[in-house]
């Protein structure tokens, strides 16, 4: 796939603060990608970078193998949702969507119909002569998505487009945002800090923080395969277990850590005596009252000290006898099969973890 | 619903009892007086209001009022020309000091924030002085030999002392100067309120940055705009101090001739009359334009 957007080891300074250091990514066509990390990570001044709202101290940004330097924003072919919306109040909803085809002094009748046909794409019709402070929430963030899409950008860029919204209308809009994208086949470019959105909307992310990129990938990848500590702990919920490498097979790793033996089946390069974590997804631990009858490639006996009841699955915490303490996430059925202070058992496969170094 | 307490009717009434005590009656007073005849008496018009002559009385007193004052304004070119001069002068200084005040609230607007309340302070620091004492000071430097004359000459921008006194151009010099505070404090405040991302999105649109001002920068600091203006023109319109000591003789402003009318020739109900017509020539259009506002934001 071709690159449209293209990011040539940019770094940007503010003062003392370096937001972004040495990034080099690749955006392709009609892909939804998504910058993901904590905030002050440096995800929203990547996109100001390429709204042209900011100049990069070092490197360039490309658009259709175009050097982006010194082009001023109103003349990128790319168009921005704000986080804050940014609508004019002084303009009718028909107004700020036209505000953009306006600029490129297209004939009136084409304008209005392109409105009428944003307004209709964001199930706003009839809602063209209202002002936005006469709107709900939902409504002004669609007003927003309409006008950036209006001029037909070449890539839609969304600063956290969801964040205003309250959590059951935002994750519903989710769905809509990634079904549009599909519709429209446009490059969609979303910064987020909510990893749940990241992976329901995007074919691709980057997890970013402190002003790197951590991990480019699809949303299975960062989730099944983390290639960092940082990048395991910040996308979903894991355990880090924190070993030493004892042995190297062709197929799995063994690694130990105060009496507990681990094997995983490894993808990183690693030697024997190496300090290695494993990150071991609760779901992929599997908990029982007896040791378990077919011998897994992991197992440890241990006591449940606390339960997490969050509706379709409950998360243990199981103190086991070698001290380490292991989440277990289990779906929840008719009745609750353990209690606190009961013995279990644990156990998971090979494949069920990762080893990672870094 | 709920009765309102007696203390909460008397808080809405207090603004009404203050409009009514400080306004409302001494308009009427005003009102009355346009409507009388001079006479050599204390005060030196008639018919006065006196309720212990009875109910005759008070028919003598209506039969006395007449408004021969207002037909002598009209009749007599020189006033008409007072008031226009007067609305001339207002609305040229007014014009101007939105060209002006404009750019300074606009950069004070966008001065970093720990800069924005110094910058306020000092817009406001001539107030700290007597208006008088700077009216004075400005006598001082527009004099021939004053410091304008003198900075000109030495930048060889002129070769001879410019009169600069006495003229309407001293007169618009030290109704910028004194007025500038009243436009630049509204439209500050109206442009600090504005959200800069909404400049971004503009620039996104693809609006380059003088557009931008025009569309959106322009539109959302228009009340500050109608408020400064206003600020400016009535009173400027009936400026009294500024034309009598920086204009010549032929300036004669709405105002020096009210005041000529009262103390030079004790006409208290033609300068009565002069005064009401300029209330209604200022209190007309902006009553129109409130209507109108009114109106459409009540269809939007």
């Amino acid at each position: 796939m071709a690159a449209l957007v293209t990011f040539e080891r940019i770094t940007k300074r503010f003062g003392d603060f370096t937001a972004v250091n040495g990034v080099t990514l690749e955006i392709h066509e009609r892909e939804f990608f998504a910058l993901l990390g904590p905030s002050g990570c440096g995800k929203t001044t990547l996109l100001r970078l390429l709204a042209g709202f900011e100049t990069p101290d070092e490197g360039r940004v490309l658009l259709d193998g175009q050097d982006l330097g010194g082009v001023p924003p109103y003349r990128r072919p790319v168009n921005m949702m704000f986080q804050s919306y940014a609508l004019f109040p002084h303009m009718t909803v028909a107004g700020n969507v036209a505000f953009g085809l306006k600029q490129d002094g297209l004939p009136k009748d084409a304008i209005a119909a392109r409105v009428e046909e944003m307004l209709a794409l964001v199930r706003l019709a009839g809602f063209a002569e209202r002002k936005p402070d006469q709107l709900s929430g939902g409504q002004r963030q669609r007003v927003a998505l309409a006008r950036s899409l209006a001029k037909r950008p070449k890539v839609l860029l969304l600063d956290e487009p969801l964040a205003a919204l309250d959590r059951k209308l935002r994750e519903e809009t989710r769905f809509e945002l990634k079904a549009l994208q599909q519709k429209l086949q446009t490059t969609f470019v979303i910064v987020t800090h909510d990893q749940d959105e990241a992976m329901t909307v995007a074919d691709r992310i980057a997890v970013m923080d402190h002003g790197r990129v951590a991990q480019t990938g699809t949303p299975e990848d960062i989730y099944q395969r983390p290639n960092s500590r940082w990048v395991a702990g910040f996308v979903g919920d894991v355990n880090l277990i924190e070993a030493q490498v004892t042995a190297v097979y062709p197929s799995f790793v063994s690694l130990e850590r105060e009496g507990l033996k681990l094997r995983v089946a490894a993808s990183t390069i690693v030697a024997p005596g190496m300090p290695a974590a494993v990150a071991l997804r609760p779901e992929k631990i599997r908990i029982a009252h007896a040791p378990p009858e077919s011998e897994r490639e992991n197992n440890a006996a241990g006591v449940v000290s606390e339960i997490g009841y969050l509706g379709a699955t409950s998360l243990y915490q199981v103190r086991l006898d070698s001290g380490l303490t292991l989440k277990a996430a289990v779906m929840n059925e008719a009745a609750r099969a353990f209690h606190v202070n009961d013995r279990v058992w644990l156990s998971w496969a090979a494949d069920a973890g990762t080893v990672l170094v870094e | 619903m709920e009765k309102p307490h007696w203390l909460t009717r008397l808080s809405i009434l207090a603004p009404y009892a203050w409009l009514v005590a400080f306004f409302l009656v001494p308009f009427l007073i005003i009102l009355k007086i346009s409507l009388s005849q001079t006479a050599m008496a204390q005060p030196p018009y008639e018919p006065l209001f006196d309720l212990s002559a009875g109910w005759e009385g008070l028919k003598a007193f209506f039969a006395g009022l007449s408004l021969d004052s207002y037909a002598g304004i009209f009749a007599d070119p020189l006033y008409i020309w007072s008031y226009r001069k007067s609305l001339q002068i207002a609305a040229i200084s007014t014009a101007i000091l939105l060209l002006t005040g404009y750019p300074v609230a606009y950069a004070m607007a966008r001065a970093p924030r720990r800069w924005q309340g110094v910058l306020v302070l000092l817009v406001v620091l001539p107030f700290w002085t007597s208006f008088l004492i700077r009216v004075y000071a400005w006598m001082n430097i527009l004099q021939h030999d004053g410091l304008l004359n003198q900075a000109l000459l030495a930048l060889h921008l002129i070769d001879t002392p410019v009169s600069w006194l006495a003229t309407d151009h001293a007169v618009y010099i030290g109704i910028v100067y004194s007025y500038f505070p009243f436009m630049v404090l509204p439209l500050y405040a109206a442009l600090e309120r504005m959200d800069e991302t909404l400049l971004e999105a503009a620039a996104d649109l693809g609006a380059p940055p003088w557009r931008a001002f025009a569309r959106v920068t322009v539109p959302l600091s228009r009340p500050g705009i109608v408020a400064g203006c206003l600020l400016c023109f009535i009173p400027i319109t009936g400026e009294f101090v500024i034309p009598d000591l920086l204009g010549s003789s032929s300036t004669a402003m709405i105002g020096q001739v009210l005041w000529l009318e009262f103390f030079g020739n004790r006409d208290w109900p033609v300068a009565s009359a002069l005064a009401v017509v300029l209330l209604v020539l200022l209190v007309t259009p902006i009553t129109i334009y409130r209507q109108r506002e009114a109106r459409q934001l009540e269809r939007s």
